[in-house]
């Protein structure tokens, strides 16, 4: 399997001192779809930064398809697709205007851009809004327009730093849907988000920063696994007793008179929760995880760091 | 199959063009108003009153340097406020993430304040021929002159850009040093009139060269106060020096790059 990053002990201290970068070490495997997560300031855009050149990095290497950014600058940009957090697009311009511009800047013809125009503003819902000014767009529109630009020449590698932030959930999915149609048909694709859903749903392995070092990383079932707890709430049949049952290992809490927070080791099998509960007269209703496991876990490692 | 540095370059070319157009109220009607009233004012009531400048009818005497006057504000304002814009809007990161070679980028935005300049040019040179009786001895002494003032300051304008941090900063060169050096730098009078030590000191001034060299070519060789041979070689070492500026400060990402 072809490399599509490898990043060697990357560093980036800002003229102002910030070392944002300390040291960070990854490799994305290409067709891969991969999760950067990391809590705010962690480096998560400074790496992304690097990878797309607006970043200048203070040492390390890193190469794209095998090549160096550094001695390939041509050939890695080439590869590469970049829809960053913020809007970067002309306000002014129209939608068309806005992704032919960008299939020019890359040498492609007219006639090629055009075609591609047309695919990528109708894969994208934006084909009606064409001829519309980028400033009349709705939030959501503009995030897929970035998505559209970056498509157009159709990059090896496409790198997505929250391209969901602000965006409904209706739209947020239908973004997901294209992603991975991107993905299967060949693009590797790396995506930052705060919603550990999205790359849970999404992504097949993932990196954790934070404070600019990686504190975990590997596929996401590995990692997954590694989740000793997990959580459940219940919605219980009536009111609970004035007393909870005590039972081993288990964390029962119970924020209102209906419900149950409930927190137990992993192995621990669900009948033996059940089979408590039911012996001190409590009926579950309906269940449902406490958070996302992939939340959990973040939640866990970024909180083992602040305390280290 | 076309170059794709020269898509590149035509992709930026045409995104300038497109945006002198769509505000064509801020980039094209402004300076036709204004040299109409210069000529009316200058030319027209006071000019008449003033008699000969240089050997020439004042009014014919001051269209070539309201013509390079115009090109050279209008070069330098499109790139400053243009690549600036972009620097504030954020979208010049589509230009440093795509596989562009620094030149190509200069080389685009540059084409782009020549076009503007050479626009202007174009509309304050007909509005000059309303008033006056230019017969263009040298038209190509006259089309270099232009288009390497324009190209000039394109580059000192995109230079402008690349450090402005804020809008402001790309207003102050143009109002406290290009608009001096160009009342100063002959467009109203010949520098024959001025005393010696201001005929010396004019020498610095980089436009004076322009607008004289502008002149030798729309009016003939009598009406130009300097050597036609430096003024080129002026413009040749302003333009490999702004130029070489630019391309360093794209190598090294000043303003653009984290």
């Amino acid at each position: 399997m072809t490399t599509a990053i490898a990043i060697k002990d990357l560093t980036k201290t800002y003229a102002n001192g910030f070392e944002a970068l300390k040291g960070i070490s990854l490799e994305v495997e290409q067709g891969d779809f991969f999760a950067l997560l990391g809590p705010n300031g962690a480096g998560k855009s400074t790496t992304i930064g690097v990878l797309s050149t607006l970043v200048k990095k203070s040492g390390g290497i890193v190469e794209i398809f095998g090549k160096n950014v550094d001695s390939h600058v041509y050939e890695t940009k080439l590869d590469l697709g970049v829809v960053p957090q913020e809007i970067n697009f002309s306000q002014f311009e129209r939608v068309k205007d806005i992704v032919m511009t960008q299939a020019g800047y890359y040498g492609m013809p007219r006639s090629l851009a055009a075609e591609r125009c047309e695919k990528y503003l109708r894969k994208l819902d934006l084909w009606d809004k064409r001829n519309d000014r980028s400033r009349t767009l709705s939030g959501g529109m503009k995030r897929r327009l970035m998505i559209a630009r970056a498509m157009m020449t159709e990059p090896k590698l496409l790198i997505l730093d929250e391209p969901t932030a602000g965006v409904d959930i209706e739209i947020r999915r239908g973004m997901w849907k294209t992603l991975k149609e991107v993905n299967a048909a060949g693009t590797t694709v790396i995506l930052t988000t705060h919603y550990l859903e999205e790359a849970e749903s999404l992504c097949r392995n993932l990196a954790i920063i934070d404070k600019g070092a990686i504190i975990e990383q590997g596929p996401m079932k590995t990692l997954l696994a590694k989740l000793d707890v997990e959580g459940f709430v219940l919605d219980i049949n009536g009111e609970l007793p004035a007393t909870l049952p005590q039972i081993p290992k288990v964390d029962l809490q119970s924020p209102d008179s209906h419900t149950l927070v409930v927190e137990k080791p992993r192995d621990l099998p669900l009948n033996v929760l059940f089979d408590a509960l039911a012996e001190s007269g409590i009926t579950v209703r309906s269940m449902r995880n406490q958070t996302n496991r992939l939340e959990e876990l973040f939640v866990r490692l970024t909180a083992k760091e602040q305390a280290a | 199959m076309s170059n794709p540095n020269f898509t590149a370059f035509k992709t930026i070319a045409r995104r300038e063009v497109a945006r002198i157009l769509r505000i064509w109220g801020q980039t094209l009607v402004p300076p036709a108003i204004t040299m109409t009233l210069y000529f009316l004012i200058f030319g027209k009531l006071i000019g008449s009153r003033i008699g000969d400048m240089g050997g020439f009818d004042y009014m014919d005497f001051i269209v070539p340097g309201l013509v390079m006057m115009s090109v050279i504000q209008n070069a330098y304002g499109n790139i400053s406020s243009s690549f600036f814009g972009a620097k504030f809007g954020r979208h010049v990161e589509e230009l440093l993430v795509s596989p562009m070679p620094n030149h190509v980028i200069l080389a685009g935005y540059v084409a782009g304040g020549v076009l503007r300049g050479l626009m202007v040019g174009l509309i304050v040179l007909a509005i000059g021929m309303a008033f006056t009786h230019v017969r263009v001895p040298h038209p190509l002494i006259m089309i270099s002159t232009i288009l390497l003032g324009a190209i000039i300051f394109s580059l000192a304008g995109f230079v402008n850009a690349v450090y402005a941090k804020k809008f402001d900063d790309i207003a102050i060169v143009p109002t406290f040093i290009l608009t001096p050096l160009t009342y100063l730098g002959g467009v109203f009078y010949s520098v024959r009139v001025l005393p010696e030590w201001a005929q010396t000191a004019t020498q610095a001034n980089p436009i004076f060269y322009m607008v004289n060299a502008f002149r030798y070519g729309l009016l003939g060789e009598n009406a130009t106060d300097i050597n036609i041979g430096i003024s080129y070689a002026v413009f040749c070492l302003k333009k490999k020096t702004l130029g070489a500026l630019g391309l360093w400060l794209l190598k090294r990402g000043t303003g653009l790059r984290s």
